[in-house]
């Protein structure tokens, strides 16, 4: 027989162990952080969790309140970003998984739509502070949910497309072998198979919303008083986090630790949600 | 030879067909007989299965296929511009290499299809449901779970519903593109069954890897080498008594 532990082995069985322990160590740091931030945020945040945070306004320096009004105009705005951009987005990531196989047209629109997934949100708000905030003469919600929308619509746009183009080729040719025409294809056979991946992609485009400050700073700014009207300024919780956060005042300050658990626990919650609802999928396949 | 007259189905005059720049038939001249099954063999890349899906314009789906020549089916030329490409797939049913469940239940399956052109009442939709799986020799297996995934059937299972959703839509062209190369021996022979079966009411073309198959299952065999149609004939003439020397060195296994 050969000699089995000569010293290429040894090198070799040497390097694994030390690419090993460098990717162990990494992955240490990674979550050591992440644990210090989250332990950090629940003590202080269940700390000053109450049912006050829920029913009441945002309070002046030094009053009482809660944070009912910043939750209610979050949830407003990330439901209006997300009817706005969804349909966009699915049917612009359509467009390029389906029917944008030859032509100028589709890859010009990744290119674009990619650059559009990766710019800073800070210079989506100031874009739509000029286009919405500034036309108008005043921020409103609705600026809010225009921003909120165009960082919806990358995202859905490439998650579609690439779920859509998971679906195998000879799924789309048995369909259309029976005489169905392309949307039907399309619309009946493509959607179903991808349906987890899409609903997925857009839960993870609401999550992303959820804490976005920078586009809401600029359009939809911020309100004191319990509002519905989507035409006024409207306050949200990552808003209203920032501003609490940064002042000097103790009892704002404790009102951003709750607002920051819970936007932590509804992404927490969305992705968890999200997993599921591929899992699921996977399995039935 | 045959005595009997033939009646054509589809018949390719010159036809050539083309992936990018690369020639993939070669002047292809074929008539393929009404009522009869044809198989096509020849090794792998010959062109067989490209050959096939010209018939039903499934390459039409990829912008850089093309195809040049006539194809008629039942002396139409399938290309003309008054012929609706769905209308065309309606009528020449195909079943692929991998069963192909859509992601709905084994009952929508093969409504799926039918929908498409017909209306039917509840009804008549469940009758048609119920012909096209026995059609298929699946009725008995699966009539209490008819509501039951698609997908959560075995491979020979799914094969042969994706034959019965064929049937459904009641072309009168069967195109098989190797339909048992992912099935187990068991439900080959039940798929090869159920081919001889479905050539009393349908004109059959099957594209096989297997000569044996081939052999057992079609009435005329067409072998296929580079891209050219080499021979054409009786399934009987072209196994016993080849005319074309390449012909008969892939039967007899020199060329794989």
């Amino acid at each position: 027989m050969m000699e089995f532990n000569n010293t290429r082995y040894k090198k070799r069985k040497l390097f694994n162990q030390v690419a090993m322990s460098l990717s162990m160590a990494t992955v240490v740091i990674a979550l050591f952080f992440l644990s210090w931030i989250l332990f950090t945020l629940f003590s202080n945040g269940f700390e000053y969790l109450s049912t006050a945070v829920f029913t009441e306004s945002t309070p002046p320096p030094g009053g009482t309140g809660g944070l009912s009004n910043a939750i209610f105009g979050s949830l407003l705005m990330v439901l209006f970003a997300t009817l706005i951009g969804t349909p966009i987005g699915i049917l612009a990531g359509t467009y390029l998984a389906e029917y944008g196989k030859s032509g100028w047209l589709a890859p010009t629109t990744r290119f674009i739509n990619d650059i559009l997934l990766s710019a800073p949100s800070i210079v989506i708000g100031l874009f739509v502070y000029e286009i919405a905030v500034h036309q108008f003469g005043h921020f409103s919600g609705w600026a809010g949910s225009i921003a909120l929308s165009l960082i919806v619509i990358p995202v859905v746009v490439r998650t579609t497309e690439n779920m859509m183009l998971l679906v195998p080729n000879a799924l789309r040719e048995a369909a259309a072998a029976l005489g169905a025409p392309y949307w039907k294809v399309t619309t009946i056979v493509v959607y179903r198979s991808a349906k987890a991946g899409i609903l997925t992609g857009l839960l993870l485009a609401i999550a992303r919303i959820s804490g976005e400050t920078a586009p809401l700073l600029f359009t939809a700014l911020n309100n004191q008083f319990w509002n519905t009207d989507m035409a006024k300024p409207m306050a949200s919780l990552a808003v209203v986090i920032y501003q609490f956060a940064l002042s000097p005042y103790d009892d704002w300050q404790q009102l951003a630790w709750a607002g920051a658990l819970i936007i932590t626990l509804f992404v927490l919650g969305l992705n968890i949600l999200a997993r599921t609802v591929f899992r699921q999928e996977q399995v039935q396949r | 030879m045959t005595t009997e007259t033939l009646q054509s189905k589809i018949k390719t005059n010159n036809l050539d067909f083309y992936y990018g720049k690369f020639h993939a038939l070669k002047n292809v001249n074929l008539d393929i007989p009404a009522s009869k099954v044809t198989a096509f063999i020849g090794p792998s890349g010959c062109g067989k299965s490209t050959l096939l899906r010209t018939f039903n314009r499934m390459y039409e789906l990829y912008p850089k296929q093309r195809v040049e020549g006539e194809i008629l089916l039942d002396g139409n030329d399938i290309h003309d511009k008054g012929q609706d490409i769905n209308l065309l797939r309606a009528k020449v049913g195909m079943v692929f290499q991998k069963p192909t469940p859509f992601p709905m239940s084994i009952y929508d399956n093969i409504a799926f299809g039918v929908k498409l052109y017909e209306s039917l009442s509840k009804r008549d939709m469940d009758d048609r449901v119920e012909w096209a799986l026995k059609k298929a020799a699946l009725w008995s297996e699966v009539k209490d779970k008819l509501n039951q995934s698609g997908s959560s059937l075995s491979g020979g299972q799914q094969q042969r519903l994706c034959i019965a959703r064929c049937v459904a839509v009641k072309p009168n062209v069967l195109l098989l593109d190797e339909p048992c190369s992912a099935l187990d021996p068991i439900s080959t022979a039940r798929v090869e069954e159920l081919i001889h079966e479905l050539k009393k009411d349908y004109t059959i073309v099957i594209v096989t890897h297997n000569m044996q198959q081939a052999a057992r299952v079609s009435d005329y065999t067409a072998y296929m080498y580079l891209g050219e149609l080499i021979e054409f004939n009786n399934t009987n003439d072209i196994f016993i008594k080849p005319n074309d020397k390449r012909t008969e060195d892939y039967i007899t296994g020199r060329i794989s």
